[in-house]
């Protein structure tokens, strides 16, 4: 495992009764921010539970933040922070008290703790509002309030399942921001788990796609999208049919997209001066033409499969 | 620029050692329960007897004409006996906790943490343990103390020594097996007024049921159905009271043995099955 490797499995096997949750799974998590995607069914929840020690694998080796899962899973979760998905709290307790508390079960002495719990709860935005209970909270407070108690032992590690669920545009974007500054200004490590892939797409810089229990493809979001600027959305003017046979011939991949628009793979460097070029030797007219950016959705289908 | 910047900083302090957190958990729901007026209100009335037998002891040991009031081994075994039905109405208070974190979706968060499934389970078993040891042990002791400071002399212990451990032994078959029990049984509910009623169910109901059997078949081994009784049996067999108990004081000990390991069991396969990731 490379220091920049904060997780890293190696032939994983979990299976329950007759179905494989997850097989075989080679997989790498960089440093920094790192989405984890897929379809339900595809894995994400076996493998973070395989991650925090919570499940033995029937087979694989899974090293996290240097630690073998099988030997040490407490230490493990002494440096990693879970933001579960769906609501969870200690009852009868505030804001304070809740991620004071979480901060002790995680090892830290009760002064710190509470100096821990005011520090991070300012930080997520709930600075005003940590002393009410926890059940006024709305949903987006709720979110933030996990969001702390992740962060209140200083984690390595942080795994956010879900982190905007239930969240108001506003309260979503904030919620994104918070994510993106942890993992790029405070140092802090992230796996975002999430089905929403806009979400993945502004927080992290690499990506996990699951599908039925194997890693369908990993790597940098960049790198996956491909460059922009040498797939192009091309309307014209003209004999459309000799056009795109002409395009053709130049060895240029051309698809119809909507009625009138197509899109052109350009293979080469030469890019726009080429369509061009083969618009005005043909005689048609170029009455739109716009590099195509590759999205993460376009990443995702890909890799699932779907159309 | 704020005198104090409230962005996200790095921990450089300590850390405690792995395999405290089970006292925490313990420590944080009795701080939370001695808030409650209620549950204040209920251990101090579940010192009342211990007053009264302080007195009896006193009066006993001062004057000759109430020399009749005199602690016997006898004694000790009714006060366990009376503190019954305190260790009933704490073990309700306190014995819901897993029930209330069921219902908060809580345990996922407190296995993410760095500790184990016993200690979790430990966590909520201790409070109950303590405050029921804290009701039958603690002042059966200190009524041997007291015993022994009004008579001024060691002669009563001396003549008594079983005393030590047979209130020891009572008070933690007494305590494993209602705090065992009640946490399993939160385990299973959401709700910790259900957990109470399914405590108290099973307690009263088993009592109802021996006597009904014991009234048709006229046998009374059916004691074995009802685990207060089966506490009785052990309790006379240690105080060494003469007393003819309904099946072998053997018999009862496996009942209490067994409940204990159902229950741990129980603890088991509902702490394992708890969903981390939903």
């Amino acid at each position: 495992m490379t220091r920049s490797t904060v997780v890293e499995l190696e032939n994983v096997n979990v299976h329950y009764a007759k179905n494989w949750a997850l097989r075989d799974v080679t997989a790498s998590f960089p440093a920094g921010a790192v989405g984890l995607l897929g379809p339900n069914g595809a894995g994400k929840s076996t493998l973070i539970k395989s991650v925090l020690g919570l499940l033995s694998p029937d087979r694989g080796r899974m090293q996290v933040l240097g630690l073998d899962v099988s030997r040490a899973p407490l230490q493990i979760r002494s440096r990693i922070g879970y933001m579960p998905e769906s609501d969870a709290h200690f009852p009868q307790m505030n804001a304070v008290s809740f991620v004071a508390y979480c901060g002790e079960l995680s090892g830290l002495p009760r002064a710190d703790a509470m100096q821990r719990a005011h520090e991070v709860l300012f930080y997520v935005g709930l600075g005003e509002a940590r002393y009410r209970a926890i059940d006024q909270y709305s949903t987006g407070m709720k979110q933030r309030i996990k969001l702390a108690q992740a962060l209140v032992h200083d984690p390595d590690l942080l795994f956010l399942d879900e982190p905007t669920n239930g969240m108001d545009p506003k309260g979503r974007d904030e919620m994104l921001e918070l994510i993106r500054d942890i993992a790029h200004n405070k140092g802090l490590n992230l796996i975002l788990s999430s089905h929403l892939l806009p979400d993945v797409e502004y927080a992290c810089d690499h990506v996990v796609v699951m599908d039925k229990g194997t890693v369908a493809t990993a790597g940098p979001i960049a790198g996956l999208k491909g460059p922009a600027g040498r797939v192009f959305e091309l309307r014209i003017k003209g004999d459309t049919e000799q056009f795109v046979t002409t395009l053709r011939a130049a060895g240029l991949e051309c698809h119809a997209t909507d009625e009138d628009i197509m899109r052109v793979f350009v293979p080469s460097e030469a890019g726009a001066p080429l369509l061009f070029r083969l618009a005005a030797e043909q005689k048609v007219q170029v009455r739109h033409l716009r590099p195509s950016v590759p999205t993460l959705e376009d990443v995702f289908a890909k890799a699932v499969g779907e159309e | 620029m704020p005198i104090h910047d409230q962005g996200y900083q790095r921990y450089g302090g300590s850390r405690a050692a792995q395999g405290r957190a089970w006292w925490v958990i313990a420590r944080t729901q009795l701080l939370s329960v001695v808030k409650q007026r209620r549950f204040v209100v209920l251990l101090i009335a579940s010192w009342v007897p211990f007053v009264v037998r302080g007195v009896q002891i006193y009066l006993a040991s001062s004057f000759q004409q109430v020399s009749m009031l005199a602690a016997t081994a006898q004694t000790f075994r009714e006060f366990l006996d009376q503190q019954g039905l305190f260790v009933f109405l704490l073990t309700i208070a306190l014995g819901g906790a897993m029930a209330d974190d069921r219902r908060a979706n809580a345990l996922q968060l407190y296995l993410s943490k760095p500790l184990t499934r016993v200690e979790y389970i430990a966590g909520r078993l201790v409070p109950v343990l303590l405050c029921i040891l804290g009701v039958t042990f603690l002042p059966a002791m200190l009524l041997i103390v007291l015993q022994i400071a009004f008579s001024g002399s060691t002669a009563f212990i001396s003549q008594n020594l079983f005393l030590l451990p047979a209130i020891t032994l009572v008070s933690l078959a007494q305590a494993l097996l209602s705090s065992f029990a009640i946490v399993a049984l939160a385990s299973l509910s959401k709700s910790r007024r259900f957990v109470s009623i399914m405590y108290a169910g099973i307690i009263f109901f088993t009592a109802a049921m021996y006597q009904v059997l014991r009234a048709v078949t006229g046998s009374r081994a059916w004691a074995a159905i009802a685990p207060g009784e089966m506490i009785d049996v052990i309790a006379d067999a240690v105080f060494r009271i003469r007393a003819t108990p309904p099946v072998p004081v053997g018999v009862a000990v496996l009942v209490v043995v067994l409940l204990i390991a159902a229950s741990i069991w129980i603890l088991d396969r509902r702490v394992r099955a708890v969903e981390v990731v939903a």
